[in-house]
């Protein structure tokens, strides 16, 4: 896909990166704007509907999935820093709305402009940063909406690999689901806790500085399991590292 | 009087804290998924068998009928006789029925997941049949009282050392020594006498060829053969969907059974059995009967999870799972554990009793990834949550916190609000950026911690900052 110059591009922030972590959401829009991208916050968006959607409640996953589609109607493209929730609108609003004619279409149009934020730099935009620098060791986890539904795995790494400087380490199990499951984790905690304490371990092993992902939801569920562990990595969204923030606090961290 | 069964999280925490049953689920499943990817490393026409397998699959599925009628003329023609059951009482019925009109006193077994979902051993017990396991898996369960953990490995539960001591007490004489080599020696020397002893020896099959009317049996032990060549009768269990048109088929979906399953090329014993011993034969039952099964098939076949009845029992999907690989296969409590029991319990056991099974998972998608006829599990999951939710089988709490948070997230500037309500309350929970205890969210501040909100809300920093950017022009 080639975009149009200065494409108009619609950021959803997503409701974790709203609520919890608010700087992801501003290197979002540092990343696109290098990249030549407008950018606009549409103001009519909340959430993508997934906590209904994994509950099977259709009908408020549908609702919302209307209403996402209308508040983003606008844009050229949808943007996200999440490959879960863009793995929704991808392939769960036409599933969802398939049968309503009034939004079949509407719903099929916007899967096709929407896009996880490092696929869409790399593969729509041909964004490669300029000028970053971290001396540091990271290590990435694929988070697995984004792997699977998507097939995101070359996209975070190339631009990765422009940050001068930072050495990527391999992860055991880079592929392995990290126990988060959305809300997976609070119904069934204690399978989820062996789950993410394997998957905390790997990370440490990898004795990497830093443990990136491209979902806040697995980054939170890891970055808190290694915190209760006591274990020193920093964890960062890979957006945050791209825009150069990772010199301030990493997840958990007071600024 | 009945006894209450413990819960799906009841079975789980039993599980989570067996230190043993981990150590066996991660050398099982963690060699399992090792070979399969180094037989897929030297495969590389996979992809294409795969869309193969799932179109011989879905053209069975699509004319079963046919293929049905097709293979009961061959199996007839061929001089076995073939019955029809409609349930699990049904089928378990007819097997008894054909064992006491035999008199038979002692029955041989190959393993079949078909003959634990209608609950074969049971009835045998029931009946008086003196039931003896043959595949080495079954006969360490069956020395255990257990019922399989594992579709492949149905004993993959245990350790060597639980094995060895099982083996200590069951096996006359003992083992003399604990190493595998000598504990499959005195199995095998407990085993033949029963295999030569046995009135009937019953089987499940691995393909029912419509064009021939054979059934297929694969093993790596060779039981399967020695238990349906000796005895008088050789009774088939099968579920109506292991149906393919030809046998030629049957290798197409072999191939990738075998290499999903164990990661080998083929398996050891690749068995087509063809009616009953014909005049001249050397050896082979008097009797052939096969029993198809259908159980809640038929229901699939009309239903949203009609490409359920793909699947071929690879066990693959469980060997990749993130659940099935903390809590094993016991905890799912249902004769098919892993995604693939997730999808099929509720249509065996029904859904209030299992609604936990779809929900006890990740949507992480690794089941689908790996399955070798394509089957969409997390959609099939998916749609079982969707029953579970519009039959009101979720808890009052699940469904009154998402029915809150969905009334404010229809509404943008009350979600806004209340964002930014819950970030305050949350910054006031946290000490030095971390948030060790969570009201209403126990279950995660239980075993990690939470990051306090570093901030306002994004959409405060943000409207903010356009209203600065505006005001200054």
């Amino acid at each position: 896909m080639v975009a149009k110059p200065n494409p108009r591009v619609g950021l959803f922030v997503t409701c974790l990166v709203d609520a919890i972590r608010p700087g992801i959401g501003f290197a979002a829009i540092q990343l696109l704007e290098e990249a030549g991208c407008r950018v606009e916050v549409p103001q009519g968006q909340t959430c993508c509907g997934q906590p209904a959607l994994n509950s099977g409640d259709d009908t408020d996953a549908a609702h919302l999935a209307r209403q996402t589609i209308a508040a983003f109607e606008g844009c050229d493209h949808v943007v996200l820093p999440s490959g879960s929730c863009a793995g929704t609108m991808v392939h769960a609003y036409p599933e969802l709305l398939a049968g309503d004619p009034q939004w079949a279409a509407r719903a099929t149009a916007f899967a096709a402009k929407t896009h996880e934020i490092t696929s869409f730099l790399v593969d729509v935009m041909g964004y490669r940063p300029q000028g970053r620098r971290l001396d540091a060791s990271a290590t990435y986890h694929d988070s697995c909406a984004g792997l699977r539904e998507l097939r995101i795995a070359a996209q975070p790494r190339a631009l990765l690999a422009e940050v001068e400087g930072l050495q990527m380490r391999p992860l055991e199990g880079n592929d392995v689901c990290c126990g988060f499951g959305g809300t997976f984790c609070v119904k069934y905690p204690q399978i989820s806790e062996a789950i993410t304490t394997e998957k905390a371990e790997a990370i440490e092993r990898s004795g990497a500085d830093i443990l990136l992902a491209g979902d806040l939801g697995c980054l939170m569920n890891m970055a808190g399991k290694l915190h209760r562990r006591g274990a020193r990595t920093r964890c960062f969204h890979t957006i945050e590292v791209l825009a150069g923030h990772a010199d301030g606090p990493a997840i958990g961290e007071e600024g | 009087m009945t006894v209450p069964q413990p819960s799906f999280k009841e079975r789980a925490a039993a599980a989570l804290s067996d230190g043993a049953l981990k150590i066996a689920i991660d050398r099982t499943t963690g060699t399992a998924e090792r070979k399969r990817a180094a037989a897929l490393a030297t495969f590389p026409e996979f992809d294409a068998a795969r869309a193969k397998g799932k179109a011989i699959k879905n053209h069975v599925i699509a004319h079963l009928d046919h293929y049905l009628e097709m293979f009961e003329r061959n199996a007839t023609a061929a001089g076995a006789q073939v019955h029809w059951a409609t349930d699990d009482a049904e089928a378990r019925a007819i097997v008894t029925r054909i064992c006491l009109d035999a008199n038979a006193k002692l029955v041989t077994r190959s393993k079949s997941m078909l003959g634990e979902e209608i609950g074969l051993p049971h009835a045998l017990a029931d009946a008086g049949i003196e039931r003896v396991e043959t595949d080495l898996a079954e006969h360490i369960i069956q020395l255990a009282g257990e019922r399989p953990s594992h579709i492949v490995w149905p004993a993959m539960h245990r350790t060597r050392e639980q094995v060895a001591n099982l083996f200590r007490t069951g096996h006359n004489p003992p083992p003399a020594a604990e190493d595998p080599g000598t504990m499959v020696q005195s199995a095998r020397r407990e085993l033949r006498a029963k295999f030569l002893a046995a009135d009937i020896g019953i089987s499940g099959a691995n393909f029912l060829v419509a064009d021939t009317g054979a059934t297929c049996t694969v093993t790596n032990e060779g039981n399967a053969e020695l238990t349906t060549t000796p005895p008088r009768i050789h009774i088939v269990t099968a579920g109506i969907e292991k149906l393919v048109p030809s046998t030629a088929h049957a290798f197409a979906l072999l191939r990738l059974l075998v290499r999903s399953a164990t990661g080998g090329e083929m398996t050891q014993y690749t068995t087509f059995h063809h009616g009953p011993r014909r005049p001249g034969d050397a050896d082979g039952p008097e009797e052939m009967h096969i029993v198809l099964v259908d159980n809640g098939r038929t229901r699939m076949l009309a239903d949203e999870f009609r490409e359920m009845l793909r699947c071929i029992r690879c066990g693959a999907c469980m060997n990749h799972c993130v659940v099935y690989r903390q809590i094993g296969g016991h905890a799912y409590g249902g004769t098919y554990p892993g995604p693939m029991g997730a999808v099929l319990t509720p249509v065996l056991d029904g859904l209030a009793p299992s609604r936990d099974l779809a929900q006890a998972c990740t949507m992480n998608g690794r089941c689908a990834e790996v399955c070798p006829v394509g089957i969409p599990l997390p959609t099939l999951l998916r749609a079982w949550r969707r029953r579970s939710w519009r039959e009101r089988l979720e808890p009052g709490s699940v469904r009154a916190g998402i029915g809150l948070w969905a009334m404010l997230a229809r509404r943008p500037a009350l979600y806004r609000l209340a964002s930014r309500i819950g970030v305050r309350a949350l910054r006031l929970l946290g000490r030095r950026g971390w948030i060790s205890r969570l009201p209403l969210a126990g279950g995660w501040t239980a075993y990690r911690d939470m990051p306090r909100p570093s901030g306002r809300t994004f959409m405060e920093q943000y409207r903010a900052e356009q209203a600065r950017r505006e005001g200054g022009r």
